[in-house]
């Protein structure tokens, strides 16, 4: 059975909605302009296949069934569960669970239990852990060539995959793409080829190793950070979808009609621009905390909160951040009413209505498209700062924010436990410099001043 | 000039009244005082004795916008939204949730924050315009691409990251400074340091980024051209034109955040243990005492508005091309 959450709709929804503008963009001829020269730019093609492969990831995170599991003498307490596609790829990693904190690549758990050695004597040791290395029988030996191995079977995997894939596009485009195909293509194929190989040395390494350790609770720190991207991605354009239609809405408003309708307006945008924002994402959750406190039964499980919460950020964040964009929307509306086309169209008694969607909105499309690239990355890393403050998402979401939060904690000890931080670090600044670099690619294309 | 300043004091009444009714339908009427005391006082199984008693300690416990009850004037004033919300308009911010004087607490603790954003401010617009003028200086440059590239990277790095990784290099492994803590009086100076560097530090990428593309709108206008001509060496077109042309808009952009100084910096001062504006709200945020958090809001609204004066006024002063009448 499919169970659906409101952000598995917004996902997606904008997926969809992604492909519209697409497909629309790709119809027409000064929509198709810039998107060329994206395409056209190196670090624009490879950052785009990153964020691709993030968003592939994050989709498949959204697909939920309904998933019962074989009581086994060990899970008696856990029933019916939802599992997303992800999940079910990643079983082999998710499921395997130690008892506590483990390093990466490790056999032996972190902390010594009590055990009995060779000789048959009570002894405080570090216990091999259940599932990692455990195929290893004298693991100090040989665990660096195994994982050596696996390294080099998951490139060469990886590398066969890539090839395949090759082979098949060039069969479909009837040449050889490397060689004949545009440059962006093969920029795509190289940044592919990187993945592939990545994904190939999870893969074999993943059902073996703890690649990133384990946390706290002995899950796997590589799941829990694959699994938080979607978080991210969530944040990141729900609430960019969530801002655009108040921004584009009372910006062209203000600027096209001016009058008392600007006055209100201004004075609304300029209310809310004034209360810090992180005191008003606060004042906001705290009172979603209270509301959801006080009515439980109109939240079942722990997903259905932690879910209805992370919509609520992103609707919090979004009617805090469409101010700026608001601004700029209206102060471009100002000038192009006065330009002579649309004047040309007023005089010839085109509907205001008419007038702004035909003459006003196409060509202040630009400032919106780069708002909503620019804004992406800044919105995953307010995650991470707000999960600190526990304004965040909910303690139960996978997401960097809380790993960093948790972790906090963790580097207090001795020795101290640094891969959880690390982790959330490394997939957190590979998705925010794809999407700087997106970003800046994006704003040199549309924006109508860097031409020349 | 005298005449606009007045006119725009009084656009900042209908702005606070505006903040204030928002954060009174925030705090009392999406959620009733019922609600918030007993969020405060635990769970569910709350007597309704306790939280009347709860309400009445903090005087929660009036009608929200009219009292019935009351006699004359009283009925007006007699309410939640006179005592708690009108109040702030005279910087009568009350007492905390658990009794303490908010405004001694503001006017105590706004010094450490002080300390640390003032010096964090000056030094990070420096570094920022010292690697800006070095960018442009190298323009076409290899230089200039790695420039670039690198504040990207140190842009996408989360703020958290600067903190956690200075603390455990400085305070740690080094033994530098010491990880956090505060001391008052001419002791604080070591507790300053690593939050002032990382503060710097964290804040080059996109600084350095916005910096340059100020300077380098200032290097493609007419003059620079026409000062080239004439022969000035690039150094000198750099310092004396470009610079100083550029410091319009980074002058009236630093004064629209130095009333905000005052609120100090949420993260930082909390994971460097600072006790400033900035770690008093996230310890009002965490403990849930909306009366904090209601006087932080005011307070930070009041002083964006001070802002975007000050900045309308310099402008006057700074260009004067600018004339406000």
């Amino acid at each position: 059975m499919m169970t659906v959450l409101w952000t598995d709709i917004a996902v997606f929804f904008l997926v969809f909605f992604g492909l519209v503008v697409a497909w629309r963009s790709s119809k027409k001829e000064h929509l198709r302009r810039p998107w060329e020269k994206v395409f056209n730019s190196k670090t624009g093609v490879a950052s785009l296949t990153i964020l691709l492969i993030f968003i592939l990831i994050g989709t498949l995170d959204s697909a939920r069934i309904q998933h019962y599991k074989t009581l086994d003498t060990q899970e008696l307490s856990t029933q019916a569960k939802t599992l997303s596609l992800l999940d079910i790829i990643l079983t082999p990693i998710r499921t395997r669970v130690e008892k506590t904190y483990s390093e990466p690549f490790a056999h032996m758990a972190y902390a010594k239990e009590m055990g009995v050695d060779e000789a048959g004597q009570q002894k405080w040791r570090y216990p091999r852990l259940s599932f990692a290395g455990a195929h290893l029988s004298e693991p100090n030996s040989e665990k660096s060539g195994d994982i050596l191995l696996k390294v080099l079977l998951g490139f060469s995997f990886g590398m066969l995959a890539w090839l395949a894939l090759v082979l098949i596009l060039s069969l479909l485009a009837g040449k050889f793409i490397l060689s004949k195909g545009s440059s962006g293509i093969r920029v795509c194929l190289l940044t592919l080829l990187g993945v592939f190989f990545i994904v190939g040395c999870i893969a074999m390494l993943g059902p073996y190793y703890h690649i990133l350790g384990t946390d706290k609770v002995g899950e796997d720190v590589l799941y829990q950070a694959i699994k938080s991207i979607r978080t991210g991605l969530v944040i990141g354009s729900l609430t960019t979808i969530v801002m655009l239609p108040i921004a584009i809405g009372l910006g062209l408003m203000a600027g096209f009609f001016r009058g008392w309708v600007d006055d209100v307006i201004q004075y609304v945008y300029t209310t809310l621009s004034s209360i810090p924002a992180v005191l008003l994402i606060a004042a906001a959750i705290l009172m979603a905390q209270v509301y959801m406190a006080n009515n439980p039964e109109l939240f079942t499980t722990v997903e259905d909160r932690a879910d209805m919460r992370l919509f609520l950020l992103c609707m919090i964040l979004g009617i805090t951040s469409w101010t700026g964009l608001c601004r700029l929307l209206r102060a471009e509306t100002l000038k192009i009413r006065e330009m002579d086309y649309v004047v040309a169209a007023q005089a010839l008694g085109v509907k205001k209505a008419q007038l702004l969607k035909r003459h006003v909105l196409p060509n202040v499309m630009h400032l919106v498209m780069i708002t909503v690239v620019l804004d992406f990355s800044g919105l995953v890393l307010a995650e991470a700062v707000l999960s600190y403050i526990n304004i965040g998402v909910d303690p139960s979401t996978y997401s960097w924010g809380n790993m960093i939060n948790t972790s906090r904690l963790e580097m207090a000890r001795e020795p101290i436990v640094w891969w959880s931080l690390t982790a959330a670090f490394i997939f957190m600044f590979t998705l925010v410099l794809a999407a700087n670099l997106f970003a800046d690619v994006v704003r040199d294309a549309f924006d109508p001043h860097s031409n020349s | 000039m005298i005449n606009y300043i007045i006119r725009r004091l009084l656009y900042v009444f209908p702005v606070l009244i505006g903040v204030n009714i928002l954060t009174f339908v925030l705090f009392f009427v999406v959620n009733t005082p019922d609600d918030m005391a007993r969020m405060q006082l635990g769970d569910k199984h709350v007597s309704q004795a306790a939280v009347e008693n709860w309400k009445q300690q903090r005087g929660y416990d009036l009608p929200l916008l009219w009292n019935e009850q009351a006699q004359g004037v009283e009925q007006a004033t007699n309410t939640i939204f006179f005592k708690k919300s009108v109040g702030l308009f005279v910087f009568d911010l009350g007492l905390s949730d658990n009794g303490r004087d908010i405004a001694a607490d503001i006017s105590q603790r706004m010094w450490p924050s002080l300390a640390i954003a003032i010096p964090s401010l000056i030094f990070g617009v420096l570094a920022n315009i010292t690697f800006a003028l070095l960018l442009i200086f190298y323009r076409g440059n290899y230089l200039e691409f790695g420039g670039l590239f690198l504040c990207i990277v140190s842009m996408s790095i989360s703020g958290l990251f600067y903190i956690i990784a200075g603390q455990y290099l400085i305070g740690k492994l080094l033994v530098l400074t010491p990880i956090s803590g505060y001391a008052p009086g001419a002791d604080a100076f070591k507790f300053i340091i690593l939050p002032v560097l990382i503060g710097v530090v964290g804040g080059l990428g996109s600084g350095v980024r916005w910096y340059r593309s100020l300077f380098l709108e200032e290097a493609a206008k007419d003059y620079v051209r026409t000062a080239k001509a004439k022969g000035l060496s690039d150094l000198q077109v750099l310092f004396k034109h470009v610079l100083k042309n550029a410091l319009i808009p980074i002058l009236t952009g630093i004064v629209v955040i130095l009333p905000l100084l005052f609120m100090g910096s949420l993260i930082s001062e909390s994971f460097f243990g600072i006790p400033g504006l900035g770690s008093y709200t996230i310890d009002a945020i965490s403990s849930q005492d909306f009366a904090i958090v209601r006087s932080m809001v005011f307070l930070g609204s009041f002083l964006y508005i001070i802002g975007l004066l000050l900045t309308d006024i310099s402008y006057t002063l700074v260009d004067p091309r600018v004339s406000l009448d």
